[in-house]
């Protein structure tokens, strides 16, 4: 179901480990990322793929925080809200993020170009407030600096 | 400065995660050397340093290596946790940004210790941009001969691979970290079995944090006494803190065990944040319990001392809080975080949690009362040792040390009466 460098890809990650199943987590970012979100014909595919019932793939889909079942936009805009991004700022930055975009979080604009969510901590503890827009990290942000950022995106 | 400069010597260097430039600063001489001593020596070694658990438990890591059956006719596993998620803590992101080689060493080092040919590095899925950094590290180190089969002609083969997770603070828990790498949810394990007997695929497994593994080749090249000196008797050597909140100049710090808190802020960090007083500190990652000013002045950063002070050195996520903040508004954040980090798998965590965070809505809606104050301390009784892993302490602590220290904070919250209907003359 994917492309040969894709299929190349999941090839040598199953590869890799002694045990197959092992390839589970990395083989649904695999999938995430070339389609967006887990799409069920992923999770049956994947299911195959290393002798699993697809429930047990969806089962582990579900645990996840970075795993996502439904559409997320074309910038995941994760505002990371606990502690130490709290002291320094984080709520007044969602506060900014919503009013600006006018969705709340977990929505996605109607174009369909950003979705808001909170996220817990990024690891981003000593540059704080910090936010991942899909996988890239923004750190010290203000909300002048985010208006920037998202002027910026392609 | 009392600042140190062990594992984050490198962090300035050009260029600093090729191997050309570690090989150049002395890269993999401790490898050679380790190879060349026989696996109880490096395993002595390592406990001799006094070095302790990074990533929070504190445990001494040569003891945990030493657990490991060797003699066991089945393969051994050594498996770095860099699932880094513990609130307060960006530590070991830029010992693997900006020195991969130090990590991998240490990682080499360890698996030869307990008879290890695969290793992982479990590392959390958000770091994604590291997961480059790190394969092509190895993939030098490969090149080289650092990795692979018999290694340095040594008949030691290693290999690591780079296992990403997908967003869960309980897989930085060692057993829920080993179901996430089997395939599974990140349910954590019934403990004994130790992983260091039945670990990853039933096999002897040791989890070590990065900044533990990254402190090995040091140990190795300079000696346990020389590295144990660095810090106190009973935690060898230097650490790494991760200063954040009301400070001039939050980062990361690696500093002597034993090195004043109150130095770490005023010194390292530049001081409080527009000159305003100290009001609380988390000194060791969102899980362990908050201390007051008065505290923080008699803390100093070993394990002992935080003890005696009330608190845990933790994972060294330093929290610093200033007169502005409401202790109520910190601990309702911090419940929330447990609550939606909380697996799921054990009642008193899942339902406790839940219930913690119901009454504190309820008490920053203007509904609470004293009597939830009780009921608070109540719930925390009935998580605190009956969960299935150390989270639910980890959820616990940081409240019931907050209604120690500043229960003024949460009674301003409560509502003053309940509403009285005047008759109407």
């Amino acid at each position: 179901m994917f492309s040969p460098e894709i299929e190349k890809k999941i090839d040598n990650t199953i590869e890799k480990y002694p045990h197959k199943r092992s390839a589970l987590l990395p083989l649904i970012h695999i999938a995430q990322n070339e389609q967006g979100h887990i799409t069920e014909e992923a999770i049956a595919y994947i299911a195959e793929r290393l002798d699993l019932v697809p429930v047990e793939v969806y089962e582990v889909a579900t645990f996840y925080s970075m795993y996502f079942l439904d559409p997320i936009g074309k910038y995941n805009l994760q505002v990371c809200r606990t502690i130490s991004c709290m002291l320094c700022g984080a709520y007044d930055l969602i506060e900014h993020l919503q009013n600006k975009l006018n969705i709340k979080i977990g929505q996605v604009t109607s174009d369909g170009r950003f979705r808001l969510t909170e996220v817990e901590c990024l690891g981003s503890c000593s540059t704080a407030p910090a936010m991942q827009i899909n996988f890239d990290y923004h750190e010290n942000l203000t909300p002048e600096k985010v208006d920037q950022i998202l002027a910026k995106l392609p | 400065m009392a600042e140190l400069k062990v594992l984050t010597a490198r962090f300035g260097t050009p260029n600093s995660t090729h191997i050309d430039t570690y090989l150049r600063d002395g890269g993999y001489k401790a490898l050679e050397k380790a190879l060349k001593m026989t696996q109880d020596d490096v395993i002595n070694e390592v406990k001799k340093s006094a070095l302790r658990g990074r990533g929070g438990a504190g445990f001494s890591a040569g003891v945990k290596w030493s657990f490991v059956p060797r003699q066991l006719n089945k393969p051994k596993y050594l498996v770095c946790n860099a699932d880094e998620s513990e609130p307060g803590t960006c530590k070991d992101r830029p010992l693997m940004e900006l020195d991969p080689h130090q990590l991998i060493e240490g990682m080499a080092i360890g698996s030869y210790a307990l008879g290890a040919n695969l290793s992982f590095i479990y590392i959390r899925g958000e770091y994604w941009y590291l997961i480059d950094i790190l394969e092509k590290a190895i993939q030098q180190a490969k090149d080289r001969g650092y990795l692979g089969k018999n290694i340095l002609g040594s008949g030691f083969d290693h290999n690591i691979i780079v296992h990403p997770g997908a967003g869960a603070y309980i897989c930085g828990e060692e057993t829920a970290l080993l179901n996430s790498l089997e395939g599974k949810r990140g349910h954590p394990r019934i403990k004994p079995p130790f992983p260091a007997v039945v670990g990853l695929y039933g096999c002897p497994t040791v989890v070590n944090n990065v900044e533990t593994l990254a402190a090995v080749p040091h140990i190795i090249n300079k000696g346990a006494d020389w590295y144990r000196e660095l810090g106190t008797e009973k935690s060898g050597g230097s650490k790494m803190f991760s200063l954040s909140g009301h400070v001039n100049k939050p980062g990361n710090y690696e500093v002597r065990m034993g090195y004043p808190l109150m130095d770490l802020i005023n010194i390292e960090g530049a001081g409080m944040r527009g000159g305003k007083k100290l009001k609380a500190v988390i000194v060791g990652g969102s899980s362990v319990p908050i201390i007051n000013a008065e505290a923080a002045a008699k803390c100093n950063l070993d394990y002992e001392s935080c003890q005696s002070v009330g608190t845990m050195l933790g994972s060294g996520g330093v929290i610093v809080m200033d007169e502005t903040v409401d202790i109520f508004e910190t601990t309702f954040n911090l419940i929330r975080f447990y609550n939606h980090e909380s697996c799921g798998w054990c009642t008193p965590c899942r339902e406790g949690t839940d219930w913690l965070l119901k009454i504190f809505k309820k008490i920053k809606a203007g509904m609470g009362e004293e009597s939830d104050l009780d009921l608070i301390l109540k719930l925390c009784v009935n998580i605190e040792g009956r969960s299935h892993c150390p989270l639910g302490e980890a959820a616990v602590w940081p409240i019931t040390s907050a209604l120690k220290h500043f229960s003024d904070d949460f009674k301003k919250h409560l509502r003053k009466s309940l509403p009285v209907l005047t008759m109407a003359k």
